[in-house]
């Protein structure tokens, strides 16, 4: 019989640790197929993040340089500078993207490195035990926001694709979600149209993915898919906002 | 062949870090070292190199960290509050055995300081001031011609060692014209970075990293790292002695206490002063076997620094008793006279 769903090749033969429902195992299994269907693993450099990601490299299989928290888009930009024709890919959550590393991924873009990174929105910190992140909602609650997120005393959730438009390097911003098939299916095509972006030497790209994290939301795994659909995407809108044919 | 030429330290470092094939230099300008990031910008593209002045001396550490698991010899410099932002960088650099240099040109601290010379970031040098068991090499000019030599010496060192080497300078040696050339040094040859990541055909994937989560790993690692440092202690502890084979009286400076520290020597011994000086070159590794055995020939030993005590520290760990070791030390800007040393001495 004819095999119809197997492992990508750059995903190593193994089993992820991450909790059933979690988010990141479908992301990083889109990348690998990514990368297969384009060629390129002997050119991609990926970046395991200080995350709950932070075993990328037990997975997928290609060279990895661990930065530290938050840094990624500036070491990033260093490999990039030394190899231009590889695919640096970049993979970190919203408390690596939004708080610690803010500085670095805004003017990563604001230089139009041509870098690609995936952007692993959970709305929480995972690892550390679900505690508040710059994309937690209003009210909802995290180990540091045990009442809910107070718009008063912990200010708005940040929206990072939006911010990031209103740059001129960036190339490619695109939010999509991994909660339907048909949102895996467009987080595969805007990953890959990422990574095209940058080959093509247009810019700085950026995928950011709304993701599932059931075991600090408090929700089961198909709960949390459900949460993501109706309480996330109405504050974090999907879609492109910046493709290089929509830029003036 | 090179002939003489007269240049500013901060220009010898950034000359110096390009002939010794560094062509990625990532930046953020801070006061007394403005000149190398200038130079290193205009250099740079002569050379088809890298220049790019960062966000930060986070982001500027960082993108040297990324350049140098790509196995391409990069640096950054800075003065002490910049590379306080960086130390985050340098123990990951450290954690990870990626080789880098980096130049300190100290300036009067703590806080925003002033710009004045200082040699207060010895601790934050020697001592790390990032987190961990690490350790970085510390290299002490005390002439434009040892800016350019040291930084030549740093960039192999670091590469032997695969370890971060820096050079540790003060706001006068770096803004200071000295007639001198660059000379190119006969170093050893170096072990392939077969560790570097990028061009992956027909080899498996390689990881940099300095996480080692596994039970006892770290440990392992933590023990390497050590008898790494070992070696490095036992094969490059580096000094100068002046006048020391008859000395009762030892002072001990680097930098430009040294340079002043020489002249106090010449005048002490012409008023009949019998004194002479250690100079450590190496502030990691400390010299300390030399300053050990000075002590037992010695009575006194006399440290002279801009800083309210910090080499000192050392001195006394390597002296261990065995003779009187006091501390001149002029803080925030404050330069040690000749005639102040002598004075001291006179006091001993
Ligand atoms: C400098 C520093 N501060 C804090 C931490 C602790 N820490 C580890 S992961 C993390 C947050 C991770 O959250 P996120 O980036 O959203 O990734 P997720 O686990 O949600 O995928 C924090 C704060 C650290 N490792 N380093
Ligand atoms: S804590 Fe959340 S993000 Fe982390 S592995 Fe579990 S589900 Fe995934
Ligand atoms: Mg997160």
């Amino acid at each position: 019989m004819a095999k119809v769903f197997r492992k990508p090749a750059s995903f190593k033969d193994v089993s992820t640790n991450y909790c059933p429902g979690c988010g990141h195992g479908i992301i990083q299994r889109i990348v690998a197929e990514v990368v297969d269907e384009m060629g390129i693993r002997e050119r991609t450099i990926g970046f395991p993040p200080v995350g709950c990601a932070i075993y990328l490299d037990l997975y997928l299989d290609f060279d990895m340089v661990q930065p530290a928290h938050g840094r990624t888009p500036a070491v990033a930009t260093g490999l990039k500078r030394v190899l231009p024709d590889h695919i640096i890919l970049g993979y970190e959550g919203d408390g690596g993207l939004t708080a610690i590393g803010t500085a670095e991924v805004i003017h990563a873009a604001n230089r139009s490195e041509n870098i690609t990174i995936i952007f692993v929105n959970n709305a929480v910190y995972g690892m550390t035990g679900g505690q508040m992140a710059p994309t937690t909602l209003i009210s909802q609650k995290t180990a540091t926001t045990p009442l809910g997120r107070d718009l008063k005393r912990d200010g708005y959730p940040l929206r990072l694709c939006e911010l990031l438009a209103t740059l001129d390097g960036s190339a490619y911003l695109i939010r999509t979600a991994v909660s339907s098939p048909a949102n895996v299916r467009k987080t595969k095509k805007a990953i890959r149209r990422a990574i095209e972006v940058q080959m093509e030497g247009l810019g700085f790209s950026m995928v950011e993915v709304l993701s599932p994290c059931p075991i600090n939301w408090g929700l089961t795994p198909v709960e949390a898919m459900k949460w993501i659909d109706e309480k996330m995407i109405p504050y974090f809108p999907l879609g492109e906002f910046k493709s290089p044919n929509s830029r003036g | 062949m090179d002939k003489r030429v007269l240049m500013r330290g901060n220009d010898a470092i950034a000359e110096a870090a390009i002939r010794s094939g560094c062509r990625y230099y990532f930046g953020y300008p801070i006061t007394p070292q403005n000149e190398l990031t200038a130079y290193m910008a205009k250099r740079m593209p002569e050379v088809g190199g890298t220049f790019i002045q960062a966000e930060s001396e986070i982001a500027a550490i960082n993108m040297v960290y990324g350049a140098a698991a790509a196995g391409q010899r990069a640096m950054t410099s800075s003065s002490g509050p910049g590379i306080s932002l960086k130390q985050e960088g340098i123990s990951y650099l450290a954690g990870a055995e990626l080789p880098c240099f980096y130049a300190s040109v100290v300036r009067g601290g703590p806080g925003l300081g002033n710009i004045a010379p200082a040699q207060s970031d010895y601790f934050q040098s020697t001592r790390g001031g990032g987190h961990g068991d690490y350790r970085v090499i510390v290299l002490a000019p005390n002439s434009v011609q040892e800016m350019a030599n040291l930084t030549m010496l740093g960039f192999h060192l670091a590469d032997k060692y695969r370890n971060p080497a820096m050079v540790l300078a003060d706001a006068i040696l770096g803004q200071m014209l000295e007639p001198m050339e660059f000379k190119t040094p006969q170093f050893s040859p170096l072990p392939p970075k077969d560790w570097a990541v990028g061009n992956m055909e027909a080899r498996p994937p390689r990881l940099i990293s300095s996480l080692f989560l596994g039970e006892g790993k770290l440990e392992k690692h933590n023990l390497e790292l050590k008898e790494k440092y070992e070696k490095i202690q036992a094969e490059e502890m580096r000094w100068e002695g002046f006048m020391l084979d008859d000395a009762q009286v030892a002072l001990v400076a680097y930098g430009t206490c040294a340079r002043i520290a020489r002249g106090a020597v010449i005048q002490g011994r012409a008023q009949g002063v019998k004194i002479g000086l250690c100079c450590p070159i190496t502030l990691w590794p400390f010299p300390s076997e030399f300053v050990g055995q000075l002590s037992k020939n010695v009575r006194n030993i006399l440290v002279v620094e801009m800083s309210l005590g910090q080499m000192v520290e050392d001195v006394r760990l390597a002296v261990n008793g065995r003779c009187e070791v006091q501390l001149y030390g002029r803080t925030g800007g404050g330069i040690p006279t000749v005639e102040e040393i002598l004075e001291r001495v006179s006091r001993l």
